[in-house]
């Protein structure tokens, strides 16, 4: 589904990513694991196509296509979603709008009729009980006042509705206490499917308790230094990432 | 030939012309103290001519194309023009009140005032004078001699060559539930006019009302409005006033607004520009007695080459009187938005709490922001704050947006109206508030061709 070859970026002209080699089959979910400073965000962010990310060399191929060519909307329409480490908030657009126009822009998209009103709330409502979320979130403005739990909650909420075909969940255990880390994750292993794969990017392997990867890389400097079962996770966890960090 | 054919002047000398050609067929005519008003206005105007940078309340919006621009005074023959329907924010079947002016000049026929309770006149300035000028001889005197500030010529300019306007007057401890509007079509035919409508509205005692107007052109020939305002509020009187322009391109919209408040009274005013070529709305507000309130918001939606001037000045002259100003604007193309804002405090105005902010967001390198916010304060025990800002659209917000799936036009559409319903929604209430948003969502759909597509 998902074919990164020889991939290089740069930020403000500071190379980030300098050699990214990933393969992930529908079905499968990857966990990315690497110091602070390694490339995982940017990395996140280059898939989804975010401004101020420069491919300077290399291809990512989604499903055959290629996909840096696309929008960020294209992208998202197509099936890429990221779960944002730090969710973006949006004041005076309600919750419900934002769901209800990423949702239609989507269904647009792949030539499904766009969903009225009243079908929308009652999908939302399903995923929201689904997902132990209260119901005057949906009433706030994106992100506005959410605390740290309901922002993660926010964004597993979005890709339950949305229906992505690849999710890349960009540390979506930071700042997040163990029952907040609990709900997320049991938020996420409910959209585990044969044909969705996951990207989940994390720092710690603690969250990998609770979402089990399939494969685990080690991405450091810029590369992928390493790649393993799960098992790799807690290994390092054991060794930390030294490692990877003096290695050239 | 008419006399109105002769009219190929332009600018100052063009209005001073005008005023000796219409003289005679100026309403109230056989007033002596009208006639004494208008030879003094147009007297001051001519020494003055129009405003210009060089005076500071100027320094941002220039009426250089004014001076070029050959127009003729509107005149009732040629506003007899068939009118098919009545633009309005309110639902078509509403029977709320309303007075409609084509080039100023009411038209009884569009209009309908049946239903008001007694002790509520709603009618024309013109009909007012021939009927009643006892009515409104104060109204008209004194705010034609509060002209110590910028605004002064296009004050005297108004008093010189009114014709028509409306009259309010609510009766103490009236509150009037529906909301009254003033409908203003400009309908230059072949070539541009200028008018000077009059508005003069007092609240008495403990009375409350709520006045819409909306200025619409008909026809894309260039109109002239220099109207006039003038708001008289008594002791905890309320009046919740909402103005929509979206007169056309060729346009000239310039307001001056005049409001004074007494013990306790609450002004509460919103103006939404989307239209003319140039628009300036000019207040001055008033705070004269002791808990007197004033909330006073703007929004504006600028593309193409408009020009929108908002500047006001909100004199706090009593005690515990307070105020909010929030005046919010999108500038697309080369458009350029002007907001001047001026809080007084006077030596007595103890304990005043004002309040002031103004934030624009820049849609194309070409558009222009000018913010002056100032604050002038002789009273030692007082709670003031002001703020400008400008920039551009969020673009965290606008990724997050596209990330999800929502095209980038729309994107872009839902975060401008996200900014101006905000000030939309302090400030106006129903049933004028989810039409405004609806014509803020129309001019966006309309920008950003925001179908998805």
């Amino acid at each position: 589904m998902l074919e990164i070859k020889n991939l290089h970026a740069t930020v403000d002209g500071q190379a980030i990513l300098r050699g990214i080699d990933l393969s992930v089959k529908a079905g499968e979910v990857h966990a990315i694991m690497g110091p602070n400073g390694s490339g995982k965000s940017t990395l996140s962010y280059v898939l989804t196509g975010r401004e101020g990310y420069e491919v300077t060399d290399g291809e990512v191929l989604y499903n055959g296509q290629d996909l840096l060519e696309m929008e960020p909307e294209e992208r998202a329409a197509e099936g890429v979603f990221l779960a944002f480490q730090y969710p973006i908030e949006i004041p005076g657009v309600a919750n419900t709008t934002f769901l209800k126009e990423a949702l239609n822009a989507v269904r647009k998209h792949r030539g499904e009729p766009e969903l009225d009103a009243m079908e929308f709330m009652k999908l939302v409502r399903a995923k929201t009980k689904e997902l132990g979320i209260a119901g005057d979130m949906l009433k706030r403005a994106v992100n506005v006042g959410f605390s740290g739990g309901e922002k993660k909650r926010n964004e597993v909420l979005q890709m339950a509705v949305l229906n992505p075909t690849l999710a890349v969940l960009d540390e979506t255990d930071s700042g997040l206490d163990i029952d907040a880390l609990k709900t997320v994750a049991d938020g996420v292993n409910a959209l585990r499917a044969p044909e969705r794969a996951m990207l989940v990017i994390t720092h710690y392997q603690r969250l990998l308790n609770y979402i089990v990867p399939d494969r685990v890389h080690v991405l450091a400097k810029g590369k992928i230094l390493r790649s393993g079962g799960k098992e790799l996770a807690l290994e390092l966890e054991e060794k930390g990432y030294g490692e990877f960090t003096q290695a050239a | 030939m008419s006399v109105t054919g002769e009219m190929t002047a332009s600018g100052s000398e063009s209005f001073a012309a005008q005023f000796r050609a219409r003289r005679e067929a100026l309403p109230g005519g056989e007033l002596a103290w009208l006639g004494r008003l208008r030879e003094g206005a147009i007297a001051s105007f001519a020494e003055r001519g129009l405003p210009t940078p060089r005076s500071e309340a100027w320094k941002y919006t220039n009426l250089r194309a004014l001076e070029k621009l050959p127009f003729a005074p509107a005149t009732p023959e040629a506003s007899a023009i068939s009118v098919d329907r009545v633009p309005s924010l309110l639902p078509a079947e509403s029977r709320h009140p309303r007075l409609v002016f084509v080039n100023g000049f009411l038209r009884a026929d569009l209009s309908r005032v049946e239903g008001l309770p007694a002790g509520v006149a709603f009618g024309g300035l013109a009909q007012s004078l021939g009927e009643r000028p006892e009515l409104v001889e104060s109204a008209l005197s004194e705010s034609v001699e509060d002209t110590e500030d910028g605004d002064a010529p296009l004050l005297a300019l108004n008093a010189a060559l009114m014709e028509d306007g409306a009259v309010l007057r609510v009766g103490a401890g009236i509150a009037l539930e529906e909301p009254l509007e003033l409908v203003f079509l400009g309908a230059a035919q072949a070539s541009p006019l200028a008018y000077h409508p009059r508005l003069l509205v007092r609240l008495e005692e403990n009375s409350q009302a709520t006045l819409l107007e909306s200025h619409t052109s008909l026809g894309e020939e260039a109109t002239v409005a220099n109207q006039v305002t003038a708001i008289d509020l008594r002791q905890g009187a309320r009046l919740h006033h909402v103005k929509l322009q979206d007169e056309n391109d060729r346009a000239f919209h310039l307001a001056s607004l005049r409001a004074s408040l007494a013990r306790d009274a609450t002004y509460e005013g919103f103006g939404l520009t989307l239209g003319a070529g140039l628009s300036r709305n000019e207040a001055g507000i008033r705070l004269e007695g002791s808990g007197g309130h004033c909330r006073l918001g703007g929004g504006y939606l600028l593309r193409g080459a408009q020009h929108c001037d908002n500047t006001t000045v909100i004199e706090h002259l009593a005690p515990h009187t307070s105020c909010r100003e929030v005046f919010k604007g999108a500038l697309d193309g080369r458009s350029r938005g002007v907001f001047q804002g001026k809080i007084v405090v006077h030596k007595d105005a103890q304990q005043t709490d004002g309040h002031q902010l103004s934030k624009a967001l820049l849609l194309s390198e070409g558009a222009e922001i000018d913010a002056k916010p100032e604050l002038e304060i002789y009273a030692d025990d007082v709670k003031c704050s002001h703020g400008a800002t400008a920039g551009e659209i969020d673009h965290d917000a606008l990724f997050y947006l596209r990330s999800r799936g929502v095209p980038e036009a729309r994107a872009r559409g839902l975060l401008i109206e996200a900014f101006l319903a905000e000030a939309v929604e302090e400030s106006v209430a129903e049933p004028l508030r989810a039409p405004l948003l609806a014509r803020i969502s129309e001019w966006l759909a309309a920008e950003t061709g925001a179908d998805g597509d």
